[in-house]
């Protein structure tokens, strides 16, 4: 009953194309922007912001990024740590190279070098296909690995295998405390999650989902799968590359190749398994989910069991994680996203029952 | 150039490729078997060595904790199949390839907190010196060890052969691998299949967990040797047990040659992804792998 789409009349073109066509959902959006904006700087605390909000937003754009490739066009990727390596590396390189570079103008170059990197790594998609692909996808990650541990060009020529990130910027105004940080991370992150959601509403996403599902059928329609794959990589390592950057400049405040490793990879993409494949929301709740657990564990064990050893902990919360990723995909193998599904379709008739 | 110190690089790089195929090897059993990409079977083996090393250091005879080992992975397998897989029937297979990696966490957290983090050596009475024949002959270097593996690999992939194309199970094997549903439907018990190559997979990771951690000492980094795997698997092709080899042998001697004759230009650590490059440059002449079965789609 108070969630339901009858009475709401579409008169308009416009009102058709809607991104959120029923009330609620605008409603919905409106509350979750206005808290993201305004009453979470208020109420939370600076630990809350740098080192849970800040990595969730990030994660959850790296995890936007996948979803697009993986969740919407159908291709595995374990290599998008690397990409987000990529993105940190040439975020560093072009703040610091070229005088008087713009921070904005730096984080978006990174986001397009990854661009060319994600596409160049995306070619073999158009030969080879499911876990031969992922395989494949592997190599990006251990290639870019080593070329930014190995090339010293990359790092400044320095010998130091972590870089400090030069001061960031806006028009002359100096991004420091956390909640600026946070304000920063979340503009970018809004915009391009808007961006992605009219993608996937428009004639890019269905023909990405068109691939997903058959890309043989796909081709016989009209779709190019050639163009259709490359744009998919393209979008999808533009935003690991600006989440890359966003992770050096943002919350490391260094370059650190160790910290786009391939376990890295794999926690993104249970982010979006976990959130849900195909799902922009999903991505969100899975970030959230991925970046909450481990802090949730530690707690807890401390909480109950008083002080332990650090690597019985470490241990067990390698246990923990794994065991709840599995018992996570038994109980809801499409993902949070789907749980919210079924919950606005409750919410139709609640609290009537028919 | 010199020829001999070529051949020497040459066989040594085989020999550790079928080091790989033994890893490589237990990926195949469960895929042909199940369909399912199993990543924890670097962590399979990672458990099993850690078993037998501790078990050795308790003081227990050799082959009883060589059986003790056996029962525990074979045990292992049973209950992976009855908890994790059983329920995830008939799901994509990219969620049982992300249980399988959320398997893979699982175990190393327990193979670590059950016995420790340490190094433990572990000696099967095998010398890895040159094996002294061959170098009277013809004054190659090539370590007994590494032959002794190449003979309990290749007497793995004949029993497996075996057993796959000649016994009753390895028909039934078969069959579950090329259609679930079909299988089913002629009475084929899908769930004791499952386990049989659990336990069979199990068994290999042990095998290969003994060699490799002969070589490397048992510890964490032993679950990593899934990465050394998984080119090997692509060359081949994912489902073919032959494939497994001949993958391994192509994988490891380019790999030991690029080492020795490229890593000057392109500077240090490119073993790290060299087999990844070269089995990628393989996929695109050839998709499915060397001996993979090839998938025709249609609309």
């Amino acid at each position: 009953m108070v969630y339901r789409e009858s009475g709401q009349f579409k008169t308009t073109y416009a009102d058709d194309m809607a991104m959120f066509p029923i009330a609620q959902d605008r409603w919905g959006v409106m509350v979750t922007i206005t808290m993201a904006v305004v009453v979470v700087p208020l109420v939370a605390s600076n630990y809350w912001i740098s080192s849970l909000l800040i990595p969730f937003l990030i994660f959850a754009l790296a995890a936007l990024g996948l979803n697009l490739l993986t969740g919407y066009a159908g291709q595995l990727s374990l290599g998008h740590a690397g990409f987000m390596g990529v993105g940190a590396y040439a975020a560093y390189n072009l703040a610091t190279r070229i005088p008087d570079m713009p921070l904005l103008l730096s984080f978006f170059g990174a986001g397009l070098i990854t661009t060319g990197v994600g596409i160049l790594f995306g070619l073999p998609s158009l030969r080879i296909k499911g876990f031969y692909l992922a395989v494949a996808t592997l190599a990006a990650q251990f290639i870019i690995e080593w070329a930014f541990s190995s090339i010293g060009w990359f790092s400044g020529g320095s010998a130091t295998m972590t870089l400090d990130t030069p001061p960031m910027v806006i028009f002359g105004y100096r991004i420091q405390t956390p909640r600026q940080r946070y304000y920063l991370t979340l503009g970018i992150v809004m915009l391009l999650t808007l961006l992605a959601k009219n993608m996937v509403r428009s004639q890019v996403g269905r023909a990405w989902m068109a691939i997903r599902d058959m890309d043989v059928a796909a081709a016989a329609m009209g779709i190019r799968p050639l163009t259709t794959k490359l744009l998919a990589f393209a979008m999808s390592s533009f935003y690991a590359g600006v989440a890359g950057a966003l992770y050096a400049f943002v919350f490391l405040t260094s370059v650190d190749i160790t910290a786009f490793e391939l376990d890295r990879s794999f926690r993104l993409l249970f982010m979006v398994i976990i959130g849900g494949l195909g799902s922009i929301l999903g991505s969100f709740l899975g970030a959230a989910f991925i970046v909450l657990l481990p802090v949730l564990i530690n707690n807890a064990a401390t909480l109950f069991v008083g002080t332990v050893p650090t690597d019985l902990i470490a241990n067990v919360e390698l246990m923990i994680f794994g065991g709840l990723i599995i018992v996570f995909l038994i109980v809801e193998p499409y993902g949070l996203a789907r749980l919210w599904h079924t919950t606005k379709e409750k919410l139709r008739l609640w609290p009537f029952p028919h | 150039m010199n020829v001999s110190f070529f051949f020497e690089v040459l066989i040594g790089g085989m020999l550790s490729g079928v080091m790989y195929a033994l890893v490589a090897l237990g990926f195949v059993l469960i895929f042909k078997s199940s369909g399912v990409f199993n990543f924890a079977q670097g962590a399979m083996v990672l458990f099993s060595a850690l078993t037998f090393v501790r078990l050795l250091e308790m003081q227990v005879l050799f082959w009883l904790a060589l059986g003790i080992t056996l029962v525990v992975m074979i045990l292992l397998a049973i209950t992976i199949e009855r908890i994790v897989l059983r329920p995830l029937i008939n799901q994509p297979l990219i969620i049982l390839f992300m249980a399988t990696i959320g398997l893979n966490f699982f175990l190393e957290g327990l193979a670590q907190g059950v016995w420790d983090n340490q190094v433990h050596g572990l000696d099967l009475g095998i010398n890895d010196v040159p094996f002294e024949g061959l170098q009277q002959a013809t004054g190659i270097l090539v370590s007994t060890f590494d032959l002794i593996a190449a003979l309990i690999a290749g007497a793995l992939v004949l029993g497996l052969s075996l057993f796959f194309y000649k016994t009753r199970i390895g028909r039934a094997l078969r069959a579950v691998s090329d259609d679930h549903q079909a299988a089913l439907s002629v009475g084929i018990p899908l769930h004791h299949i499952w386990g049989i190559t659990w336990a069979a997979a199990g068994v290999v990771a042990f095998v290969a967990g003994m060699l490799w951690g002969t070589r490397l000492g048992v510890q964490f980094s032993l679950s990593l040797i899934t990465l050394k795997a998984l080119p090997v698997l692509i060359l081949g092709g994912f489902n073919s047990i032959p494939g497994a080899i001949v993958g391994a042998l192509i994988i490891g001697a380019s790999e030991k040659l690029a080492e020795v004759y490229l890593s000057r230009f392109l500077g240090s650590g490119i073993e790290h992804f060299f087999a990844y490059l070269l089995a990628m440059v393989f996929l695109i002449f050839r998709p499915y792998g060397l001996f993979g079965d090839e998938i025709i789609e249609r609309v």
